[in-house]
C-alpha cells in the first residue's frame, strides 16, 4: 500500500471534511441518519466442498505458521483478529509476528479492537510487516496513527459497522485468526469454558462466515463436539493447539468495581433518577449499560429503584458484569443479551444460565440487516469525550485530537429509544461540553440526554422527554447553561489545539459512510 | 527549601501522575532578565497561554520582576494557580504584605444563627480537587480544614488556598465553614480567612473560655479592619477531658457561638481508651456536652464517623446521636451525607404524632379550653412545645411533604431534597 497519498476531500452532510478515497477504496460521505441505501449484493466467500476437508473432522495442524502457510499467506493480505480476550490476548500478536518471521510485508491488520498489550504491533508497522490498521487504536498505537506515522489510513468502525463492512464487502478478510477458549478438532468454538474462558465470542462470528480462510487457535482442545458452538466448525479451515492463548488475569477482571468517586456516583444516581422519573423504568422495559465505573454504579442505583417500585426488566444488554448477573439472579430481568463478558461472574453466568444469552454484532448492532436489537432498547447509558451544544458527541479522540478510545458499540447503541451520555462536566480543567466536537462520532439527533454532576440537559428535539420529567425533582438545565457555568469555573473557553490538514484516520458511521476525519496532530 | 543569601528558591503545591487539580510552582528569583516561565501542563494545549498569563499577573502584583518560574500543572483551576504561585513567591521571601486575590463570585446570603447543621463535610485544605464539586453533594455545610488534614509544613500554603477558595468557589446552599489551627497558628489563619467572610469558624481543641475569647477578639479586629459586618459564627470543638469539664463556660464565652461539637479521636486519646464504633467510652463526654450546649441555648453537634465503608455502622451511630440530643454530625466522605440526613430527620410516625398534637392544641385554643387532650390522654405544655419544634424542624428538612418517602425508608438523596 502506498504511503498516505494526498486525497481529495469533500464536505459531508454533517459539515465535516472527509476523504473520498481511503486506502485505495472509494468511500461514500455520510448522508444523514438512515439515508444511505446501498444497491449491491452482500459479499460472498468462495464455495468450499467437504471433499477438501478431512472426513474425520480433524483439522489440526502442528502450529500457527503451518496454518498460515496452508492458508496461502502472502504480502498485502488482510488478517483479522478479535478482542474477546481483551488485554489478555496473545493470539493476534502471535499471528502477526509469525507472519513477520515468514518474511511477509504490507499486511492490513483488521482487529475488532486493539489493546495496550498489543503495542508491539508498532514495531511490525515500523518494519513494514503491517501497512496499516483498520480498527480501534489507542495508547501507543493511537499516538502512532495521529502522529501520521502509519503508512495507510486508520479506519474506525463501531462493532456493528465492522460486521456491516465485512458483510458489504468493504473489507475482504483473507485470513481470520480466532482465539478460542475451547474448541474441538473440527473447529467448533466456545468461549465460556476453559482456563482462558472469556464468555461470548460474538466479535469473531462475521469473520468466520465471510473470511476466505479461518484458523482457530485454542489452549483447551476438547473431543468433538465442543458445545455450545458459538463459532461453527463448518466455517473453519485449520485448528492449532497452543499452551496458552492469553493471560487469564487480563482476560476477565476478578471483580469489576463500582466507582468510589463521589462525583461519578452522583452522575450515576442522576441518570437512574431520570429513568425512574421519566417513566422509562417500568415493567417490561429494557436497558443497556457499559462496564465503565459510572455505568456500573448506575445499574446499582437503578436496581434499588426497581426493587422499590416493584418493576422488572424484560432484558438488559451489554457487556455483562456481576451487576447485570445480580439483576438476572434476583429476578429483576428476564434475560441478559450479552455482547461481551467482562468479569468472572459474567462468564460463569453465561455458561450456566440459559437466560444469559450470547449475542453477536449481527443480532445486536448490524445496520445493514433487517433491523437489530439496539433500536429496541428503551434506554442506554454511554460515555463520551466531548459533546457539543447541539448534542453531537465524540468518543474516539481527546480534545487535542489524539485517539483515545475505539468506537465499540457506542454508535450502534445511539439507536436506543433514549440515549443518555453520562459524563463529568469537565475533566481536569477541560470542559466536556464544547461549541464543536473535535471528532464527530454520534449525530446530535440521536443523543437525547447529557447527564453531568451539574445537571441534566435534555435534547430540545425530545419534547416528549422534557414533558415526561416536568415537575420531577431533577436538576434539568439547558446544555448551554451547564457549558457556561463550567467555562466560568475553568477560567474561560479552552484554546483550540492546533491540528494539521493531513487526514490520518476516518470515522465510519454505522452504515459504512464516512462521518468524520481524524487529523494528524502537530 | 534552600536558603541562599540573595536568592531563595520557593516551592509550593503538588504534582505527579496521582495528583489532580493542583500544580507545583518553583520560583527562583533572579537579579535581572525579567520573568521566564517553564510550563508543563496536563492541559497545555487548552490553557497553556492562560496559565502563563495568570502566573505573570500574580508575579507582577507581588512585585516580582525577575525570576525563573517552573510550573508543573495537573489541571488546576485558576484560583488554585493563583494561590500556589503566591505561596511559592512568599516562600522565596518575596511579596510580603500583598494579597493577590482571584475574582470574587457573589457572596451568598449571611448564614442564620439557627440554620440546619445536620451534616458538615470536611475538605482537606491542601487538596483542591475536593473543593469544586463538594456542594453538589448537598451537605448542610462544608469545612475547609486548615488543621489536622494539613501537614505543619503546608499551613502557609493551605491558608492562601482556602482564602482563594472562599472567594472563587460557589458552595451553593452550603454553610461555608473553616477549621482554623490551634492557637497561636489559628490567629494567622484568621488574618487570611476572615476578610473573605466565611460563615463559621471551627476552633479546635478548646479547653477554656479564654481561648474562645482570644479567637473572637482577633476575629472582631480583622472584621473591623476589612469593614465586614455580616456575622461569622463560632463553633468550638471540645476534644479533651478538660474541654468537656469546661463545656458550659466555653459555650458562654462568646455570643458568636452557635453550637458546640466534640472531637472523639483526640478525646479518646486523652483518656487513653480505644474508640469504638458504638461509642460507650465517650457517652459521658457527649452527654455532658449536649447538656452544656442546651444550658447555654446552643446546638450540640456530634463528631465524625471515620469508617467510610461502614454505612450501617454510621446509620446506627447517627440514630443514637439524635436520640441523645445531637443535631448533626461531621462527614468525611460525601456518601455519608444522605445517611446522616435521614438519621437526623424525624420519622413519619413522629411527624404524624406531632401533627395530631399540634392540631389538638390549636383546637383547644379555638375552643378556649385550658387543657389539651388527644383521645383519652392529657397533653402537657412541654409536649406541645416539643411537637411544634419537631414540625418546624421537619419542615426545614423538607420532610413534611415527603412523609411517604421517609416512611418507605428511601435514602434522602441530594436530588430528592432539592
Amino acid at each position: 500500500m502506498a504511503i498516505l497519498e494526498k486525497t481529495a476531500m469533500i464536505t459531508n452532510l454533517a459539515g465535516r471534511m472527509v476523504p473520498e478515497i481511503v486506502n485505495g477504496r472509494s468511500e461514500t460521505p455520510y448522508m444523514g441518519v438512515g439515508k444511505y441505501r446501498p444497491a449491491v449484493p452482500k459479499a460472498s466467500p468462495p464455495i468450499r466442498t467437504a471433499a477438501d476437508y478431512p472426513a474425520n473432522g480433524d483439522k489440526r495442524v502442528p502450529d500457527l505458521e503451518t496454518a498460515l502457510r496452508k492458508c496461502g499467506l502472502h504480502d498485502g493480505m488482510v488478517i483479522s483478529s478479535h478482542h474477546h480476550l481483551r488485554d489478555g490476548d496473545r493470539v493476534a500478536l502471535m499471528a502477526l509476528q509469525t507472519a513477520a518471521r515468514m518474511g511477509i510485508k504490507d499486511l492490513m491488520w483488521f482487529p475488532s479492537a486493539s489493546f495496550p498489550s498489543q503495542s508491539a504491533a508498532l514495531e511490525l508497522m515500523e518494519a513494514g510487516v503491517i501497512d496499516h490498521i483498520e480498527g480501534s487504536m489507542n495508547g501507543p498505537l493511537g499516538d502512532y496513527c495521529t502522529q501520521g506515522k502509519m503508512r495507510g489510513m486508520g479506519v474506525l468502525r463501531s462493532h456493528g459497522g465492522r460486521w456491516q463492512a465485512i458483510q458489504d464487502g468493504e473489507v475482504h478478510i483473507d485470513i481470520a485468526v480466532i482465539a478460542a477458549p475451547s474448541a474441538d478438532p473440527f473447529g467448533n468454538c466456545d468461549g465460556s469454558h476453559g482456563r482462558s474462558a472469556c464468555g461470548s465470542l460474538g466479535f469473531a462470528l462475521a469473520d468466520s462466515i465471510y473470511a476466505d480462510h479461518v484458523i482457530v487457535v485454542t489452549d483447551n482442545l476438547v473431543p468433538f463436539p465442543c458445545v455450545p458452538w458459538q463459532i461453527q466448525g463448518n466455517n473453519v479451515d485449520y485448528v492449532v493447539e497452543l499452551d496458552s492463548i492469553g493471560d487469564p488475569a487480563k482476560i476477565v477482571s476478578g471483580t469489576t468495581l463500582i466507582t468510589r468517586s463521589p462525583d461519578r456516583l452522583r452522575i450515576a444516581e442522576v441518570v437512574a433518577c431520570f429513568l425512574r422519573d421519566a417513566g422509562i423504568m417500568r415493567d417490561g422495559f429494557s436497558l443497556q449499560a457499559g462496564s465503565g465505573g459510572i455505568a456500573l454504579a448506575f445499574v446499582s442505583y437503578l436496581k434499588q429503584m426497581m426493587k422499590q417500585a416493584g418493576v422488572k426488566a424484560r432484558f438488559v444488554r451489554g457487556g455483562s458484569t456481576k451487576y447485570l448477573v445480580e439483576l438476572l439472579e434476583e429476578g429483576l430481568t428476564d434475560y441478559i443479551l450479552d455482547g461481551q463478558t467482562f468479569d468472572l461472574d459474567g462468564v460463569k453466568s453465561l455458561a450456566a444460565n440459559p437466560r444469559h444469552v450470547a449475542t453477536s454484532p449481527f443480532t445486536s448492532y448490524n445496520y445493514h440487516g433487517k433491523g437489530n436489537f439496539a433500536s429496541m432498547v428503551d434506554a442506554v447509558v454511554l460515555g463520551a469525550t466531548e459533546v457539543d451544544t447541539n448534542f453531537n458527541a465524540n468518543v474516539v479522540t481527546h480534545s487535542d485530537g489524539r485517539l483515545l478510545h475505539g468506537i465499540g458499540g457506542w454508535q450502534n447503541c445511539l439507536a436506543a429509544r433514549c440515549t443518555i451520555l453520562a459524563v463529568p462536566s469537565f475533566r481536569d480543567r477541560i470542559p466536556v461540553i464544547v461549541d464543536d466536537v473535535t471528532t464527530l462520532c454520534g449525530p446530535g439527533e440521536l443523543i437525547d440526554v447529557v447527564a453531568t454532576e451539574r445537571g441534566i440537559a435534555i435534547n430540545p428535539r425530545r419534547q416528549d422527554l422534557i414533558d415526561a420529567v416536568r415537575g420531577a425533582k431533577l436538576p434539568i438545565r439547558p446544555i448551554g447553561e451547564i457549558q457556561k457555568e463550567v467555562e466560568r469555573i475553568c477560567g474561560g473557553k479552552p484554546q483550540r489545539p492546533k491540528r494539521s490538514d493531513r487526514p490520518v484516520a476516518i470515522v465510519k458511521w454505522v452504515d459504512g459512510t464516512v462521518l468524520d476525519t481524524v487529523w494528524q496532530v502537530t | 527549601m534552600t536558603v541562599a543569601t540573595e536568592t531563595r528558591t520557593g516551592e509550593a503545591g503538588h504534582c505527579g501522575p496521582e495528583i489532580r487539580s493542583d500544580l507545583q510552582v518553583r520560583i527562583e528569583p533572579r537579579g535581572r532578565g525579567g520573568i521566564e516561565i517553564d510550563l508543563e501542563s496536563r492541559v497545555q494545549a487548552y490553557y497553556g497561554d492562560s496559565i502563563r498569563r495568570q502566573a505573570e499577573e500574580v508575579l507582577e502584583a507581588l512585585g516580582v520582576r525577575h525570576a525563573l518560574i517552573q510550573i508543573r500543572d495537573e489541571g488546576a483551576l485558576p484560583f488554585v494557580i493563583a494561590a500556589r504561585v503566591e505561596a511559592a513567591v512568599r516562600r522565596a521571601g518575596l511579596g510580603e504584605g500583598t494579597r493577590v486575590l482571584p475574582d470574587q463570585i457573589a457572596l451568598p446570603e449571611p448564614s442564620a444563627r439557627d440554620r440546619l447543621r445536620r451534616s458538615r463535610l470536611y475538605l482537606p485544605g491542601s487538596a483542591p480537587k475536593y473543593f469544586i464539586n463538594a456542594a453538589l453533594h448537598a451537605p448542610d455545610a462544608i469545612i475547609l480544614d486548615l488543621e489536622d488534614s494539613v501537614h505543619p509544613s503546608e499551613k502557609d500554603a493551605a491558608r492562601l488556598l482556602v482564602r482563594n477558595t472562599l472567594r472563587a468557589v460557589d458552595f451553593l446552599n452550603c454553610e461555608r465553614m473553616v477549621r482554623i489551627n490551634q492557637l497561636p497558628v489559628g490567629l494567622a489563619d484568621l488574618d487570611e480567612i476572615v476578610p473573605e467572610s466565611p460563615d463559621l469558624v471551627l476552633i479546635p481543641k478548646v479547653e477554656s473560655a479564654g481561648q474562645v475569647v482570644e479567637i473572637s477578639r482577633r476575629m472582631e479586629k480583622v472584621k473591623a479592619d476589612y469593614g465586614i459586618t455580616r456575622p461569622i459564627w463560632l463553633m468550638p470543638i471540645l476534644e479533651s477531658a478538660l474541654g468537656i469539664e469546661n463545656a458550659f463556660n466555653i459555650a458562654k464565652a462568646s455570643d458568636q457561638i452557635v453550637a458546640l461539637t466534640i472531637g472523639l479521636e483526640d478525646y479518646t486519646a486523652d483518656l487513653g481508651v480505644v474508640k469504638t464504633s458504638t461509642g460507650g467510652e465517650s457517652l459521658y463526654a457527649r452527654q455532658r456536652l449536649i447538656n452544656a450546649a442546651h444550658a447555654a441555648g446552643l446546638d450540640a453537634i456530634d463528631s465524625v464517623f471515620g469508617n467510610v465503608g461502614d454505612i450501617e455502622g454510621l446509620r446506627a451511630w447517627a440514630l443514637n446521636s439524635r436520640s441523645l440530643g445531637f443535631e448533626g454530625m461531621g462527614c468525611v466522605h460525601p456518601s455519608q451525607i444522605a445517611v446522616i440526613h435521614q438519621a437526623f430527620a424525624p420519622t413519619a410516625a413522629e411527624i404524624e404524632k406531632a401533627r395530631r398534637i399540634v392540631a389538638a392544641f390549636n383546637e383547644a385554643q379555638e375552643k378556649g379550653l385550658g387543657v389539651v387532650s388527644l383521645g383519652s390522654k392529657m397533653i402537657d405544655p412541654p409536649v406541645v412545645q416539643r411537637a411544634l419544634q419537631l414540625m418546624a424542624r421537619a419542615r426545614a428538612m423538607g420532610c413534611v411533604a415527603r412523609d411517604a418517602l421517609v416512611q418507605a425508608g428511601e435514602q434522602s438523596s441530594p436530588l430528592l431534597s432539592r
